[in-house]
């Protein structure tokens, strides 16, 4: 008898602990390489107790391990603000921020009003900005003196020198270079893909001049290091982190316009710790917090004040790569509406498949 | 007697299947079967989801995706084939020549690639192939050649990394059919006045078939169903067929036309193997016992 | 006569193990050789050398005078029939049959032709298109003598063929091989560890002990005289009866056993008196209850401890103080010993001139 109530205790423990395991606080986290550090998620996880799982992904991958649930497993996703919008009416995989749990004073007012503009979804707003950065040109400025835009990525001279991502901005990017502006045509489907049949032609025709289209940024900058590639369209954060090896490398904004892209949070529609999600998020866009980041990882962020914890390099890097006008020439990214992305994703098999 | 006796001597292998088929649906059949209904639905101009095998006719209407599988396929096959190649005479010396003692050994050897994930296996690859890498560090050192030059993103490289993948999962089904092979039968075709040629053609080969059967087909739906080697080492030209369908599912949003694509490639690839095996004279099921 | 097969002084060690120790003989064009030996004695060794398939440590092989040194196996004019035969799986009967015929680029209606003769020669006509595994064990026996009989080798070399097969079977097959053999004209060479298999088909048997030679001779002679105890115990059933020579004169010579009967033995042998000496009588040169009158008679009286019923090969087991081990006795079926049961005591006897005696050395 005994025995029976002993194992039943048992038993029961073992329920109730099973029980606790999954009440006691974690944060699924799924976001980018690089975006959760380890010093930081140690930090909150000791001022919290709360137990922060990441997985690192990019935005399509994001979208779709959403869709495959509906917005569960995740209590926060980092996706892009012009990759909200059209999916959220689509799939409806995100919940409205309630923008009264964020401490505004901690995010630049600009950028926090441009992502809830751009997030908005039937009167409701899906984002806070945490991440920016700009698209543009890594140039060695050795051999590839004369990369100033785009266009060196289809110039002859860096034959076997090039590379690019094979993926929407490069089709975007090589429109601006041309002199159009793809981001005036995102309402009109059949224009914008007229336009991007032609950019994809281009990319054809020059294909023999790159090296292999870069899927994997830590290679790309491998290629960089080892002379490999002497141009390539990236991250301005890669073209940082390889300035600080080699002088000779730096991140170029195009002249046609880098690519700017912010990076916010938005919580999945069946997050199951949203207080959680909050908090990591106000946790991030502390000054000193973002400066940790920023300061290992070479990007921007949308915390106001920020600045005063900056390494003097990273200040040095934008004010080398952005003259003002650089700066007011940044093409910010509009909300994608729904479709573009299957008109490129054919136009870019094609270049893909050609030979 | 018999019928009673048969039902009821199979009841417990029922109850012993039963969880493991309820498994194996619940898992495998299951969410092949939304897949399935997924890729007959496509968007019509409202934006409603209705039936349609539109999915299935963009893989014939657009070249790009129907010569994409065909090369895809064609290369799995010439992959297939080279693996079978060097596989024979690996098998054959493991099993025949090298000495007992070290057949473990070798066997061993042979699995060594496999305790790193694939993706640092091609890194390994990508090292030693590169532009900058460690080949041609030395054939420029040794004045081999004047200038180093890229020997990776083609589909040489490719192929080979391929084949290097497929090795194991090619000779582990030799190795058990060539242990089969009585010595004998080989000493037997040189008394009777064979050559090593003739030895291989009519009595290894032949033998060996529902290994190479088995073999084959298993590592030619592994390269099929291969992304990372191609994408990595097969460079800029190298679309796969499986990175078209997970362009339509991550890229494209388009799950409908990923699901069909996936069905073509099941269906295609079963059609090829059926091929196979009709030309070869091998039954299914005994290359897969 | 001319001589197909000739084997000189060869010999064949495996690291230090000497598997065939100087070995030598020569076989007829036309005759049925055996050899015959307990299993590990090297006899498959010394095949696959004549085969090819080893290389001698030292010796030469001559195939019609012909030196094989540095011939390989497909190219000699000879043919192995496996100890398990070897049969290919994977090809019917006709192709079984026709593979050394293609290998020898033989046209398709030549090898057809020639496959279907040597299938009715070994009674199986018509069994072409038969898959191997659905044959008896008889009838793969006679495929793998025909797809080597049909290449006309100079010599057939036969590794135990009978082996795999049962009893009855392998009684039948004995006849039929040997009949076969005459018809065809082929040399054989044929290794066994099965006296009766040796006995039944041989023009001559070598009896190999532990890689070396012990006699080579007709049955008759290898039964009636054998040259070394070896071979009479390992050729029929032999009794042995250990003792000293004691005396000793002009073909006669007298043993005496440790329980101290003295047997006389009448031998051509040099036979030293004062060596240790081993008598070998075989179970039918004993006389039971032998007559009184009977001249030159050795007589035993013994103890009756079993009898062994086997039809025509009846035998009694009998104890007698002159030998540790119990000794064989034919028992004639026909009546006139019917009386002798177990138990009994009875006296035997046997001629002197029945036995083979051999000094130790
Ligand atoms: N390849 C070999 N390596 C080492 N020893 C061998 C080899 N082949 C045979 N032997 C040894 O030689 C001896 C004779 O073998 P074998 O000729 O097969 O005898 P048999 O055919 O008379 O039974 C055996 O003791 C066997 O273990
Ligand atoms: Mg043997």
């Amino acid at each position: 008898m005994k025995k029976k109530v002993l194992s039943l205790m048992v038993a029961g423990g073992f329920i109730l602990g099973l029980g606790s395991g999954v009440s006691a606080e974690t944060l699924e986290l799924l976001t980018w390489t690089g975006y959760a550090p380890k010093s930081l998620v140690e930090k909150f996880e000791k001022e919290t107790g709360i137990t922060v799982n990441t997985t690192f992904s990019n935005n399509e991958e994001m979208i779709a391990k959403l869709r495959a649930t509906r917005g569960a497993g995740f209590d926060l996703a980092q996706p892009s603000q012009d990759r909200i919008s059209s999916v959220q009416e689509k799939f409806n995989i995100y919940q409205p921020i309630d923008y009264t749990k964020i401490d505004a004073k901690l995010i630049v007012p600009s950028m926090l009003e441009a992502v809830k503009k751009n997030t908005m979804v039937d009167g409701k707003s899906y984002g806070v900005p945490h991440v920016y950065g700009t698209s543009g040109l890594i140039v060695n400025k050795k051999t590839a003196a004369g990369a100033d835009d785009y266009t060196a990525l289809l110039d002859p001279q860096y034959e076997g020198r090039v590379s690019y991502r094979l993926k929407r901005p490069t089709l975007i990017a090589m429109a601006f270079a041309e002199g159009k502006d793809p981001f005036a045509l995102y309402g009109d489907a059949e224009k914008y893909e007229a336009l991007m049949e032609s950019i994809g032609q281009k990319l054809i025709d020059a294909k023999g001049l790159v090296k292999t289209y870069w899927a994997n940024g830590d290679a790309l900058l491998q290629s960089m290091r080892s002379g490999e590639v002497n141009v390539a369209m990236a991250w301005d954060n890669g073209g940082w982190k390889l300035n600080a090896e080699n002088p000779d490398i730096d991140f170029v904004a195009p002249k046609s316009g880098a690519l700017g892209w912010i990076d916010t949070f938005t919580i999945p529609a069946k997050a199951k710790n949203v207080e959680g999600a909050y908090k990591w998020i106000n946790f991030m866009m502390r000054p000193e917090n973002a400066a940790v980041f920023t300061n290992a990882e070479k990007y921007g962020t949308a915390s106001a004040g920020a600045i005063e914890f900056y390494d003097d390099a990273v200040k040095a890097n934008f004010q080398r790569s952005f003259s003002q006008a650089d700066v007011d020439n940044i093409k910010w990214y509009p909300p994608v509406p729904a479709k573009l992305e299957a008109i490129e994703g054919k136009i870019l098999d094609k270049v893909k498949a050609s030979q | 007697m018999s019928t009673l006796g048969k039902a009821t001597s199979k009841l417990p292998l029922f109850i012993f299947l039963t969880p493991i088929l309820l498994w194996l649906f619940l898992l495998i059949v299951l969410p092949h079967i939304d897949l399935l209904r997924m890729s007959f639905r496509i968007e019509n101009d409202y934006g409603d989801m209705v039936w349609s095998v539109s999915n299935y006719l963009e893989f014939f209407r657009e070249p790009i995706y129907w010569l994409t599988f065909t090369r895809t396929a064609l290369y799995a096959i010439i992959v297939t084939f080279l693996t079978l190649c060097i596989s024979l005479p690996v098998a054959f010396y493991i099993t025949k020549v090298a000495p007992p003692k070290f057949r473990g050994f070798l066997s061993l050897l042979l699995l060594m690639p496999f305790w790193v994930s694939e993706l640092v296996r091609i890194y390994g690859w990508m090292i030693l192939l590169r532009e900058s890498g460690v080949i041609n560090h030395f054939l420029v050192e040794w004045g081999i050649l004047q200038q180093p030059v890229e020997m990776l993103y083609n589909d040489v490289a490719m192929t080979m990394g391929l084949v290097y993948t497929s090795m194991l999962f090619m000779v582990v089904p030799l190795l058990s059919v060539m242990d089969s092979l009585d010595d004998s039968l080989i000493e037997a075709a040189f008394d009777l006045g064979s050559n090593m040629f003739t030895i291989v053609w009519k009595i290894i080969i032949p033998h060996a078939m529902p290994g190479i059967a088995s073999g084959s087909i298993v590592v030619f739906m592994l390269s099929l169903g291969n992304y990372l080697t191609p994408n990595l080492m097969g460079g800029k030209n190298a679309l796969w067929f499986t990175e078209q369908i997970y362009n339509q599912f991550i890229a494209s949003f388009n799950w409908n036309q990923g699901s069909a694509f996936g069905f073509l490639l099941l269906v295609l690839s079963s059609l090829i193997i059926f091929i196979g095996l009709r030309l070869t004279n091998q039954k299914l099921s005994k290359v897969v016992q | 006569m001319e001589v197909d097969l000739s084997v000189k002084s060869v010999s064949k060690r495996f690291k230090s193990f000497v598997a065939v120790d100087d070995v030598s003989f020569e076989v007829e064009k036309g005759k049925f050789f055996s050899i015959l030996g307990p299993s590990g004695c090297g006899k498959t060794t010394l095949l696959r050398m004549i085969a090819g398939f080893e290389e001698p440590s030292k010796g030469a092989i001559y195939i019609r005078a012909q030196n094989m040194a540095n011939i390989s196996p497909n190219r000699r004019p000879v043919n192995l029939i496996f100890q398990h035969l070897a049969l290919f799986p994977m090809m019917n009967v006709a192709d079984n049959i026709g593979f050394g015929l293609a290998r020898r680029n033989e046209s398709k209606t030549e090898i057809r032709k020639k496959v279907s003769d040597i299938l009715e020669r070994v009674n199986l006509p018509g069994f072409e298109a038969k898959k191997i595994h659905h044959l008896s064990g008889g009838q793969k026996q006679r495929v793998a003598i025909a797809r080597s009989l049909v290449l006309d080798p100079t010599v057939l070399l036969l590794d135990e063929p009978l082996g795999a097969l049962d009893l009855k079977l392998r009684e039948q097959m004995k006849i039929e091989l040997k009949k076969l053999q005459m018809e065809v004209g082929t040399t054989f060479v044929y290794i066994t560890h099965d006296q009766s298999e040796a006995l039944v088909m041989s023009d001559h048997v070598a009896v190999m002990n532990e890689g070396r030679f012990e006699q080579i001779d007709s049955p008759q002679n290898l039964y009636t005289k054998p040259a070394s105890p070896f071979v009479a115990r390992f050729v029929g059933d032999n009794n042995r009866l250990p003792g000293k020579i004691v005396g000793c004169n002009d073909g006669t010579a007298e043993l005496q056993t440790a329980s101290g009967e003295k047997l006389l033995i009448r031998t051509d042998r040099q036979l030293t008196p004062g060596v240790q000496a081993e008598l070998y009588i075989r179970p039918e040169s004993v006389i039971l209850e032998p007559a009184q009158e009977l001249p030159e008679l050795n007589r035993l009286n013994v103890l009756v401890s079993s009898i062994l019923f086997d039809g025509a090969n009846t035998q009694l087991l009998v104890e007698s103080p002159a030998s540790d081990d119990e000794l064989l006795i034919s028992l004639p079926q026909n009546r006139q010993y019917e009386h002798i049961s177990v138990k009994d005591r009875i006296e035997i006897g046997w001629d002197a001139r029945a036995g083979n005696c051999f000094p130790l050395p």
